[in-house]
């Protein structure tokens, strides 16, 4: 069903992506799928690390630490950016199609008010939007 | 043969534990309602903006006179102070594009540019420096030529001497040292980010000094002035561009400049500056620059044909000539005579440039990755300075040329500086056009100073993180506008002289936290040198 998943991690808040990380992980062995890994990095240092060349390490990492734990085969994609704030929903847009993923599963909060409003929606419901493969939201 | 390499791994190891902070970017943040705030650098910030501008509203003259008294007391008392420092600056980056250390490369010897060079240029410009080439392009050398407002040295006005002298004078308070002033700071910053991988704030500039004490109290001080500097310089410039802005509009239109108009403007920068921060640094603030830019460049050389072009080479001439003549003298902090001039216009100036420096340093910061010193310093400080001759002599020029020649408003002397532009442009072809192109510039100038401000204070009010979430951008962006409309509506222009007074008169603490930095620069500058030839060997 599924043959590549797509997981935008954050980094330095992986403590709170367990859920998420668990779902890919088993949807993943389920249909014998491979997980890549995406994260958006600045330029300037962050609270991942000094250089992008850093942050890119650390999710390879990552993505092997994943890949042993839960016996799936992983890979990581690091996409730098000069505003990785405005530009996230956009650079995970492109990583779909680079990774040729058929899936995502992302971790998002409940709707709130700024939902509600349209103002500034969660970045996982902007690609449900705009991503012409599955998006599964984790809450 | 051994015995020298184990030396050299022992300098890298050295030279590298000086950099080694268990600081990591964000720890001191406070995470709430989906947003990445530094503690304690964004709630103070936020509460003393609020104190301020009470304060200013509530009792707007005593604030006026408060602050003013304090920028005048600076401004007199502290002159030479402001005036020996622009020439260090100036100084200092001639030393480090002529050393060895120019060869260091921002970001690493693998490091590539992010921005082109056309792209780069722009954002340099438009984030704090085009707005007044608007403004002062043609009015500055009028001023001193027509003895509006002191002249420079006390050359007097409307003489054969006088026009060189208005150029020079100009193209002194806009070349090389604003230049330098921000490439001090945005070299510093730039350096210690992307090279030593500190936190993107003012404070990290410090750390060869202060060492970890920098993330403490020492160093909040340091990043709330430059964001309270950073919020007043804009808020009241956008005030005062405003009612320019209005002034100019009403004076091309036959709509009334008054309050609604003002206001108006106000609204419409403040929602483009919006849209800009929200799309970020290269769907915002990139795209607004090409386009403020090329437009620029338009004017430009519409008014050097149509003003026609032997007339520009002569003032070319003279604005270059004026330049090399008169740098010296009026750099000289002793003996001065024209306190008119060398108070009012230089020393203001200075101390602008100063106060502004932490919000235009931050932003050509955060653009430069992948530049060598030499490189960088080259740009910042002499491709501008050129730029600005030809656009001096152009604006500055023509403005002299109708003067002397006793052609439109002009020749009556200046009556609003704020129209002077527009009254330059009223007398020659296709002025409805051209007049229409130059407000427009000028609102997008305001538009591309809001944005990156806003990004700059969003980096250091989340302890130098790029990445927090975009609503605090918009906050600050929003804040400005606001500040402004409220000064405006409530406090008038009582309020807005108020706190501009105030953010200029940071410029003094500024001057000396700027001294250090060239300092801590120079000591970083040579780790990194005697790094790269210890790994070298």
């Amino acid at each position: 069903m599924f043959e590549r998943i797509m997981v935008p991690v954050v980094l330095d808040h992986v403590d709170r992506m367990e859920r998420t990380l668990k779902a890919a992980a088993d949807l993943a062995e389920r249909y014998e799928a491979s997980v890549t890994y995406v994260a958006v990095s600045g330029k300037v240092p962050n609270a991942v690390a000094k250089t992008p060349e850093k942050f890119a390490a650390e999710l390879d990492m990552f993505a092997r630490e994943q890949g042993s734990q839960a016996g799936i085969s992983t890979d990581a994609l690091t996409i730098t950016s000069n505003d990785p704030a405005a530009e996230l929903e956009h650079r995970l847009l492109e990583a779909v199609e680079t990774t040729g993923a058929d899936l995502v599963v992302m971790g998002s909060h409940p709707p709130g008010v700024a939902d509600a409003l349209h103002l500034i929606g969660s970045h996982a419901a902007w690609l449900v939007r705009h991503a012409d493969v599955s998006v599964f939201v984790v809450r | 043969m051994d015995e020298s390499s184990s030396d050299y791994e022992e300098l890298i190891a050295e030279l590298e534990e000086v950099y080694e902070t268990d600081y990591e970017v964000g720890q001191d943040n406070i995470e709430r309602f989906g947003l990445d705030m530094h503690n304690p650098v964004f709630f103070v910030s936020a509460g003393l903006i609020v104190l301020f501008v009470v304060v200013s509203l509530l009792f707007p003259e005593v604030a006026k006179s408060a602050l003013e008294a304090t920028k005048s007391w600076i401004q007199v008392v502290f002159d030479w102070v402001l005036l020996s420092a622009g020439n260090v600056f100036v100084l200092f980056c001639i030393a480090l594009i002529l050393l060895p250390v120019g060869r260091i490369r921002i970001g690493g010897d693998d490091a590539v540019p992010d921005f082109s060079l056309v792209s780069w240029f722009a954002m340099l410009f438009a984030a704090g420096i085009g707005i007044g080439l608007m403004f002062w392009g043609v009015a500055e050398p009028a001023a001193y030529y027509t003895e509006w407002y002191g002249t420079p040295l006390d050359i007097e006005g409307f003489t054969e001497q006088a026009r060189p002298a208005a150029l020079g004078a100009t193209m002194y308070h806009w070349g090389l040292h604003p230049w330098s002033i921000y490439a001090v700071v945005a070299l510093a910053l730039a350096f210690f980010a992307y090279n030593k991988g500190l936190p993107l704030t003012i404070r990290s500039t410090f750390y060869p000094l202060l060492g970890d004490r920098v993330w403490g109290p020492i160093g909040n001080v340091i990043d709330i002035l430059a964001v309270l500097a950073t919020v007043f310089g804009l808020a009241t410039s956008l005030g005062f561009g405003a009612q320019q802005a209005a002034a100019g509009i009403g004076f091309l239109f036959d709509i009334s400049g008054g309050l609604t108009t003002q206001l108006t403007i106000i609204g419409c920068v403040t929602a483009v500056a919006l849209i800009s921060v929200v799309r970020g640094i290269d769907g915002g603030v990139k795209l607004l620059s090409n386009i403020n830019m090329s437009l620029a460049l338009l004017l430009l050389l519409f008014v050097i044909v149509a003003g026609s072009l032997s007339a520009f080479l002569a003032n070319y001439g003279q604005t270059l000539g004026g330049y090399f003549d008169y740098i010296l003298p009026l750099s000289n902090p002793v003996g001065r005579t024209d306190d008119m001039f060398y108070h009012e216009w230089t020393i203001f100036y200075w101390a602008w440039w100063i106060s502004w420096s932490p919000f235009v340093g931050m932003f050509i910061a955060r653009v430069s990755r992948g530049r060598t010193v030499r490189q960088f310093l080259t740009a910042v400080l002499i491709v501008p300075t050129l730029v600005t001759t030809v656009w001096m002599a152009a604006f500055g020029g023509s403005g002299l040329d109708q003067i002397e020649q006793g052609v439109g408003e002009l020749a009556d002397g200046i009556g609003d500086d704020a129209l002077v532009l527009f009254q330059m442009l009223d007398n020659l072809p296709l002025s409805s056009i051209t007049s229409m192109l130059g407000i427009c510039l000028v609102l997008v100038f305001f538009v591309t100073s809001s944005d990156s401000g806003s990004l700059v204070i969003d980096s250091i009010t989340s302890g130098g993180k790029t990445d927090a979430p975009v609503t605090q951008r918009v906050f600050w962006a929003t804040m400005q506008g606001v500040i402004a409309a409220v000064l405006l509506s409530l406090g008038g222009t009582a309020a807005l002289d108020a706190l501009q007074a105030g953010a200029v008169s940071t410029g003094l603490p500024f001057t000396f936290v700027l001294l250090a930095m060239c300092i801590s620069l120079a000591l970083g500058l040579r780790h990194e040198h005697q790094l790269n030839q210890a790994i070298e060997a």
